[in-house]
């Protein structure tokens, strides 16, 4: 039996079981390997994507919940314009170490200004608390969240390299 | 919450109000179009992919660089990029001298290769012990300075001019006093037959352009936008997948697998039985892990199926007993401890941990007849090499070995069990495949930081200074293992590192006993013997301090006299904390100081304790001196990023076992901080001209001393052992 879904605009028609997860149906039959592995069980957010705009674990979601939903994942994410802002904030503040939870904590922050455009530190907690991030970014991803948040609001460097 | 990071402009402290940040891309360049499709750079490539390339000509002069005539520079980075910025670093290095901006260099992994590529001090390809700068700073800046004098060479000859009136500017060659310019590319035919140069002079520091300047990240673009290629994205056709339960003992072996249930799942394909794993193969993840999960495997635990933390606890009690091999001796240790007016004694214990990197243990194997390619992210690529060759009897240049980016490393990619696993799969699958752990697979078959059990004694005259210090380090002895070239008549050097601080005491014995345990294996984790000793040292030290009824910071001040720069990171983080301002109830502060890794390093910490013993970390100022930063704005995310490690060890971390198998099997109950829970942080970084020190492990050590000198302020409570454990902490 197979299963239609939308993925960033575009529809697929996948041959697997429909309890796949989402997170393998991307990674290995899609070959969108931006959505990222780290616990399988809905622990570390590495994986989140969005579903209907919100943010998702992909290891823990059949496909089978999927139909007539869209999902959105970080290969499509600068074409949106929070996600624009957020990874040219992310960019401008260095965020990124091994990088590899790198992916779902841009889409749990995508999500976030999604629903609230202008979040606060609990805002945040609240949102980001699933994604761990073992390089130990917290504090830049804050940081970009809300320069991301108020571009306005950031103070242009004046700093020349 | 407000983190703040001083970078050390001005002499005085200064702490920003705020986490300022120069400009790394202007916004609008970021905004542009160039966002969803960056710059990616061909990290994938490996020299194989360089010699396809259609350059006629190529200028080599060493291992390190390459400049076709097209004009393309790369540079090869033999230190593996695994979230401590040395792409960037390395990158840097070299680009100072050879005078070509970072924007104009291609970054380039290097191939597996001993010869060419082996880390000085460790004797192979090793990226670890925070020594990627330390051990390049002078070869890399050289590497980049011979070839920018070779083609300053060429240009000059080509014009006929004297070489010192030419110079290299911006990939390009000048003669100023003609207004001639020659491209490096157009450069390389007469530079790639010249004899290269056995010395060349260095650039004084104060030309540097590149070297201490905040520098954006080489990989910052392609891991913000989800392109950047880890070892488990690796695909190609005909890949297959697969998942696996190795012997949930060591030493476990594989009795009896029903496996037909797995093999009815669609997308399974094979199912592969080894000695002591079995693995299920198959076109996707999902269906090897939906395979594996309806795997029913009997196994025989073997000899260690009764094996407990318990007993391993007992082992190390037992061996501390052992007189030690001495590391350390000066003066009389036992006559002073004897006379000395007064005693203090304590054992302090560290537990095993694992390192859970969040991309999961993985590898591909491509295997032929002839030949076999890996594709990994690996510390310690030539030993990836050896141990492919090793079972597929293939001669060691038939192994190759693709390094890709590592989702975080921290020790446990220098090793090359799951290397050997994936090979031992592919041996018995007929297309290549991709290994992948699960997490759990991670968490319960690690190379865990070894488990020590330290014995600590210092005798103290009547002022309260300590005139005596034993430290006896008893555990199991990495070095002896993975570098026995290190271990020498039983001493392990990594093991006794920092084991008596930056102090200077006028009677010292530090000694070392190893005790291996059956059950598990043991590697380096982030922050290595350094992060041990600091924990047993500055818990000590804050005890002696305590005992003689002096100030912490005042105490630990008066022992160095050999050390003046740790003296004044330590200062310098007691100001900036605001030592000696009074704190409510229920809270305190506690200083940490290390002389780790040629660095120096001082936080305090500051804490409350509620009386359902849950400790909240309020704030950790830290204070770095790591002489010349090469780019300032990575060394500040280091110390983040290893004060973050090192508080999830410090609050949750330990691996438990028992009747052999490890307790604990994801984060659920192996955590990680999380955004919620940290704390502010405040880094500061002392201006130097010192040569580098190393920065990748260095914020680790301090953590959890700072942490746990705070709580005892905070309740009276001297922890000895990790992690803490909130009900020690309860009030009544
Ligand atoms: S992989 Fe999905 S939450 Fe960790
Ligand atoms: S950047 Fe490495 S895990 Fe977050």
């Amino acid at each position: 039996m197979s299963t239609t879904l939308t993925i960033n605009g575009a529809s697929s028609t996948l041959d697997v079981d429909d309890d796949t997860p989402l997170l393998w149906v991307l990674r290995d039959v899609l070959g969108m390997t931006g959505t990222k592995f780290g616990c399988g069980i809905a622990l570390c957010g590495a994986c989140t994507v969005h579903v209907d705009g919100v943010a998702t674990r992909s290891c823990v979601t059949p496909i089978s919940t999927l139909k007539g939903k869209s999902v959105s994942t970080i290969e499509a994410l600068g074409a949106t314009p929070a996600g624009k802002r957020l990874q040219a904030a992310w960019i401008k503040l260095e965020v990124p170490q091994c990088g590899y939870c790198q992916p779902g904590q841009l889409m749990s922050a995508a999500a976030l200004l999604g629903h609230t455009p202008h979040p606060d530190d609990a805002d945040i907690d609240a949102a980001m608390a699933g994604n761990i991030c073992r390089c130990g970014t917290y504090v830049r991803i804050r940081a970009a969240i809300k320069a991301a948040a108020d571009p306005a609001a950031v103070a242009p460097s004046g700093a020349k390299r | 919450m407000k983190s703040t990071v001083d970078r050390g402009g001005a002499a005085q402290v200064v702490v920003s109000s705020g986490l300022t940040r120069r400009s790394f891309l202007s916004l609008s360049v970021a905004l542009g179009g160039g966002l969803v499709v960056p710059l990616i750079f061909p990290v994938k490539g490996s020299r194989a992919a360089a010699t396809r390339s259609p350059a006629s000509a190529t200028f080599a002069p060493n291992g390190f660089i390459r400049v076709t005539t097209d004009g393309r520079i790369s540079v090869i980075i033999p230190y593996v990029e695994m979230g401590q910025g040395v792409y960037t670093s390395l990158t840097m290095l070299i680009a100072e001298e050879l005078e070509v901006p970072i924007s104009k260099i291609d970054v380039e992994h290097a191939p597996a290769d001993d010869q060419l590529y082996a880390n000085p001090i460790h004797g192979f390809q090793n990226t670890g012990d925070s020594l990627s700068v330390r051990v390049t700073w002078t070869p890399l800046r050289m590497a980049g300075a011979t070839a920018r004098t070779m083609l300053v060479c060429a240009a000059a000859a080509r014009w006929n001019v004297p070489a010192d009136s030419c110079r290299a500017e911006n990939a390009e060659v000048l003669h100023p006093p003609s207004g001639r310019r020659l491209t490096y590319g157009a450069l390389v035919a007469d530079a790639a037959v010249m004899p290269v140069p056995e010395k060349v002079p260095l650039k004084d520091p104060a030309q540097f352009k590149l070297i201490g300047t905040s520098t954006p990240r080489i990989d910052t673009v392609a891991k913000s936008t989800g392109v950047a290629v880890y070892g488990i994205d690796v695909r190609f056709p005909g890949l297959l997948v697969a998942s696996v339960a190795s012997s949930p003992v060591k030493g476990g072996r594989v009795v009896k697998v029903d496996d037909h249930r797995a093999k009815a799942v669609k997308g399974v394909t094979q199912i592969v039985v080894l000695d002591d794993a079995v693995a299920v193969v198959g076109e996707h993840t999902g269906a090897t892990r939906k395979g594996l999960a309806l795997l029913d495997i009997s196994w025989d635990a073997g000899p260690q199926g009764q094996y407990s933390t318990e007993t391993l606890v007992a082992e190390l009690a037992a061996a501390s007993k052992r007189n030690g091999v001495v590391a350390t001796k000066k003066g009389d240790v036992a006559a002073s401890l004897a006379t000395a007016a007064k005693r203090v004694d304590a054992v302090y214990q560290i537990p095993l941990l694992a390192h859970t990197m969040m991309e999961p243990m993985n590898c591909t194997v491509r295997l032929s007849r002839t030949h076999c390619e890996l594709w990994l992210g690996s510390q310690a690529a030539t030993r990836a090499q050896s141990a492919a060759a090793k079972i597929t009897g293939l001669p060691l240049d038939a192994v190759e070995v693709h390094n890709q980016f590592l989702g975080g490393g921290f020790g446990r990619r220098a090793e090359f069990d799951v290397v050997e696993q994936a090979v031992r799969i592919a041996q018995k699958v007929d297309r290549p495949v991709k290994l992948i752990w699960s997490r759990e697979e991670d968490v319960q078959h690690g190379f865990y930081r070894p488990y020590y059990y330290d014995v600590l004694s210092a005798g103290l005259d009547s002022s309260g200074t300590p005139v005596a210090w034993s430290h006896r380090v008893v555990g199991s002895s990495i070095i002896a293992r993975i570098m026995p070239r290190f271990f020498k008549a039983g001493l392990d050097e990594d093991a006794v590192e920092g084991a008596y601080g930056p102090y200077t005491f006028p009677n010292l014995l530090i000694d070392y006993v190893r005790q291996e345990s059956p059950a598990l294996n043991t590697g380096f984790w982030r922050g290595v013997g350094s992060t041990h000793n600091a924990f047993m040292v500055e818990g000590f030290i804050d005890e002696l301090a305590f005992t003689a009824k002096q100030d912490p910071v005042r105490y630990r001040a008066n022992l160095l006299c050999e050390h003046p720069r740790a003296r004044s990171v330590l200062e310098r983080a007691a100001s900036l904390a605001k030592w000696g301002d009074p704190l409510p109830t229920g809270s305190g502060r506690g200083v940490a100081l290390a002389f780790a890794f040629g660095s120096y390093i001082s936080n305090v910490a500051e804490v409350s304790v509620a009386p359902s013993g849950d400790v909240r970390i309020k704030r950790i100022v830290c204070v770095v001196d790591c002489g010349r930063a090469i780019n300032p704005d990575t060394v500040v995310a280091q110390m983040q990023s290893g004060i973050v490690y090192g508080l999830s060890a410090a609050l949750y971390g330990r691996i438990t076992l028992k009747n052999g198998r490890v307790e604990q099997s994801n984060f659920h109950d192996y955590r990680a901080l999380r955004t919620d829970q940290m704390p502010q942080l405040d880094i500061s970084l002392v201006i130097s001209s010192e040569d580098p020190g190393g920065v990748g492990e260095l914020a680790v050590p301090c953590v959890a001393p700072a942490v746990v000198n705070a709580i005892f302020v905070a309740t009276g409570k001297r922890l000895r052992t990790l992690p803490i454990k909130p009900e020690e902490l309860k009030r009544a």
